[in-house]
């Protein structure tokens, strides 16, 4: 904790005025040397060198870079129904650190978020939360893809983002009245892409590894196959489609070709699709069970290339935290899913090549490392912040006051990490209630300094402050 | 082996350490042909087998293996459970584990279990069978049944015999290796002793992928493959497994690729007939071809107790120093 001049921010207290020094900021107008003075929950001034105030809290920035703090289109939070994996206020914490500052709730809770009753619970849930918890409403009752779940009532309560995610709406026909009936709604249809028939209930990317396991695999088709029909769905009902976590190279050329035709569609990927192959689960480690699995090199490669092309538009961390007797199991029974806010960014990072380090900060199964796809800092920033807050509805054209940009009187959610610190995920770290998470033990470069959400420092030097 | 404390795959095995394998099983063999056939080499030592899926071949050939090795044998059933399959394994384990274990035999219907396993406790891990992984004492066993077929045609002593003999023999794996743990174990050890193998299965038997698999061929004609193999390895249907969505039926199944007797007369004089079983009379072997000389069936199952002692043993034997046989000392009958 710094002390000095002004008063460190203290716990449960929003201080009158915070100064992040010496940094640069980076947001979608660009990058400059900035101070940033935070005051009232806004940014009141940012300019390359400010005056101290008196009784200002100082925050230092030296060697960081200073954003729009992230937001994450995909987050299991668990809450209600299985808080011994987590809940909303833990992971609101691994959020923060994370330099998240805006979480969409995933709706595959137990109950589901299909009635205005549960969303009404996350939403009060998420009041105390330490960054805004955006609650993902279900496209159809009890997510079992027969009814249309009330999307008009939850709507009404802010909800932007539907999905069924954990599975996909397997009926072509219940998909195409999803996307007419949600029309002047004003939100985006999220599909979880996997024809259950063709899937199978394997366990793993099907391929060679899973041949040689003996492992029941999943296709890739499984995937492709679903985000052709959707993408055809858009074009029969002019429904905006937003694709979650793609693991393909065909899925996301699929999604090129949609997006060159000017359909209305997006696409995210996740920190470990762009990171990990099939070949970890050699050891039938089930950490790495996730689903959509692990693909092969060939597929990483593909993303990250999607990713500097513009095709991929936000980088989500499908953060899935499962207890430790849900994953101590044979690789079969494991459940799928790994951690994912503490470490998204800089994972993201080191994967599209945009910390200096990077291509050798991440030891496993980075394949394509090679190859440097380098893409700019800002680039990977932008699928990190502003492009999926705008996805969530969440920016501020839209209403919402994420994604940035960092300029006076915008409000003050902001993210400051240090692009070449290197540090490795102990244990006792993990914010999470869970502790499923591949990088463990791994050196990974970036670190988040510090995290303000609404102008409140929740995270200073890298410690939650609540 | 010499520094091992697992087997979990025969990948885990170079060449060198299966034919070492092979060597110190011909010393076991021997001891199953005394008059009192035990010795004191683990006496003192606790083996467990914790078999979680119907087995009584494996799992008898197990614990008389270790009981001729003079070990202490637990034997844990998991069947019971099975309706909550995996959930509580880990439990299970280190349960057994405390009560100071030196050996799990790990017998499970999800492929890794055996490695989850060797992940929870410190003993020593073998696998048993796991799902559709692999089974790699019964390609241990099936590699030295080879062996001792073919140095006794040859007229060679036993100790003797290398791994030459295994060089260039043309062996064809019949049937369901998509779903079969012995075809992964099977395939990969005889490969690495340099024979050339052949799959013959119909396409929806097949993994999905056989990119990485030392095979030379594939093929759907069984009748084409047989005149041309030394060895016809047949894999069991695993009727109870449910065959539905893969085959129209066993019926189907048998007429296209069931080793009838007017099919094992296309194979040569001295070819060998192979199965890890229990067999589909009927289906993959017909009862008849079951019972000719050329089947060496029975002489796989003989053969599987001094191939378990062996790996028992250089798991388990060699404490400080490593030899590469066992000495005469350790293989004195009990009590002498």
């Amino acid at each position: 904790m710094p002390e000095g001049a002004g008063a460190v921010p203290g716990e449960g207290r929003t201080p009158a005025t915070v100064v992040i020094r010496g940094g640069t900021v980076v947001d979608a107008h660009g990058a400059r040397r900035a101070d940033v003075v935070v005051s009232g929950g806004t940014f009141v001034d940012v300019s390359p060198r400010v005056e101290i105030r008196s009784g200002a809290a100082e925050l230092d920035a030296g060697g960081c870079l200073v954003t729009p703090g992230l937001v994450d289109l995909h987050a299991h939070l668990r809450q209600p129904g299985d808080e011994e994996a987590e809940t909303v206020e833990t992971a609101s914490r691994a959020a923060a650190l994370g330099g998240f500052t805006a979480v969409v709730a995933m709706p595959n809770t137990d109950p589901p978020v299909d009635s205005a009753a549960v969303a009404h619970e996350v939403l009060d849930l998420a009041a105390g939360a330490m960054c805004h918890v955006a609650v993902a409403g279900a496209i159809t009752v009890g997510r079992a893809g027969e009814h249309l779940a009330p999307m008009r009532e939850l709507a009404a309560l802010g909800v932007r983002l539907f999905t069924d995610d954990g599975t996909g709406v397997q009926d072509p026909g219940v998909m195409r009245r999803a996307l007419e009936y949600a029309r002047g709604l004003g939100v985006t249809l999220a599909q979880h892409c996997e024809d259950r028939s063709l899937a199978g209930g394997g366990h793993m990317h099907e391929g060679a590894w899973s041949s040689r396991l003996g492992v029941p695999g999943v296709p890739s088709e499984a995937e492709e196959l679903m985000v052709g029909r959707d993408i055809a769905l858009c074009r029969l009902t002019g429904g905006r489609v937003h694709f979650l976590h793609l693991s393909t190279a065909r899925s996301v050329a699929l999604v090129a070709a949609a997006k060159a035709e000017g359909l209305p569609v997006s696409a995210e990927v996740t920190p470990h699709h762009l990171t990990l192959t099939d070949a970890e689960l050699a050891g039938f480690d089930p950490v790495f069970k996730v689903n959509p699995p692990l693909r092969t090199a060939a597929d990483v490669g593909a993303l990250r290339d999607a990713c500097a092309r513009g095709i991929v538009d936000a980088v989500a961390t499908d953060h899935a935290p499962h207890p430790a007797e849900k994953k101590d199991a044979p690789l079969d029974t494991a459940a799928p899913g790994m951690l994912g806010l503490q470490t998204a960014l800089p994972v993201t990072l080191g994967a599209l090549g945009a910390t200096p380090s990077g291509r050798n900060g991440h030891a496993s199964g980075a394949p394509g490392d090679a190859r440097e796809p380098v893409m700019d800092v800002r680039d990977v920033l932008a699928l990190l912040s502003w492009l999926p807050a705008h996805i969530a509805g969440l920016a501020r054209q839209q209403g919402g006051d994420q994604g940035g940009p960092i300029e006076a009187g915008a409000p003050a959610n902001l993210c400051v990490f240090d692009p070449t610190a290197k540090w490795t995920l102990d244990e006792a770290a993990i914010a999470s209630r869970s502790r499923n998470t591949p990088w463990l033990g791994r050196v990974l470069v970036g670190q988040v300094r510090h995290t303000l959400y609404r102008g409140d420092p929740v995270v200073v030097d890298g410690e939650a402050r609540r | 082996m010499t520094q091992r404390r697992h087997l979990l795959s025969v990948n885990d095995l170079s060449p060198d350490e299966i034919a070492e394998v092979l060597r110190v099983s011909d010393a076991f063999v021997e001891v199953g042909h005394r008059d009192i056939p035990k010795v004191p080499a683990l006496r003192g030592r606790t083996v467990v087998t914790v078999f979680a899926e119907q087995s009584t071949r494996t799992r008898l050939s197990f614990e008389t293996a270790a009981k001729r090795l003079s070990a202490d044998v637990l034997s844990f059933g998991l069947e019971g459970s099975s309706v909550k399959k995996g959930e509580s394994l880990r439990d299970t384990v280190e349960t057994v584990a405390a009560l100071g274990v030196d050996a799990f035999v790990v017998r499970h219907p999800s492929a890794g279990a055996p490695a989850a396993v060797a992940r929870w406790v410190d003993a020593s891990v073998i696998n048993a069978g796991d799902g559709w992984h692999e089974h790699p004492t019964q390609a241990l066993l099936d590699c030295y049944t080879i062996r001792q077929v073919l140095a006794e045609r040859s007229g060679q002593p036993l100790e003797k015999a290398g791994t030459e003999c295994f060089v260039g023999l043309r062996v064809a794996v019949v049937g369901d290796v998509r779903h079969s743990r012995v075809a992964r174990s099977v395939i990969w050890a005889l490969a690495a002793l340099g024979t050339e193998i052949t799959i013959v299965a119909p396409g929806s038997l097949l993994p999905p992928s056989l990119e990485g698999w030392p095979v030379a061929a594939v093929s759907h004609d069984l009748d084409g493959v047989l005149p041309n193999v030394d060895i016809c390895y047949l894999l069991r249907l695993q009727i109870e497994r449910g065959t539905g969505e893969f085959l129209p039926s066993a019926r189907e199944y048998s007429a296209g690729y069931g080793l009838s007797v007017r099919r094992a007369e296309r194979m040569a004089e001295d070819a060998l007939v192979m199965h890890p079983g229990p067999m589909n009379r009927g289906i993959e072997i017909a009862d008849e071809v079951a019972t000719l000389p050329r089947s060496v069936v029975l002489r796989q199952v003989a053969n599987g107790v001094a191939v378990r002692m062996a790996v028992l043993f250089m798991l388990l034997g060699r404490a400080a120093e490593s030899v590469p046989v066992p000495p005469a000392a350790m293989l004195g009958t009990v009590g002498a």
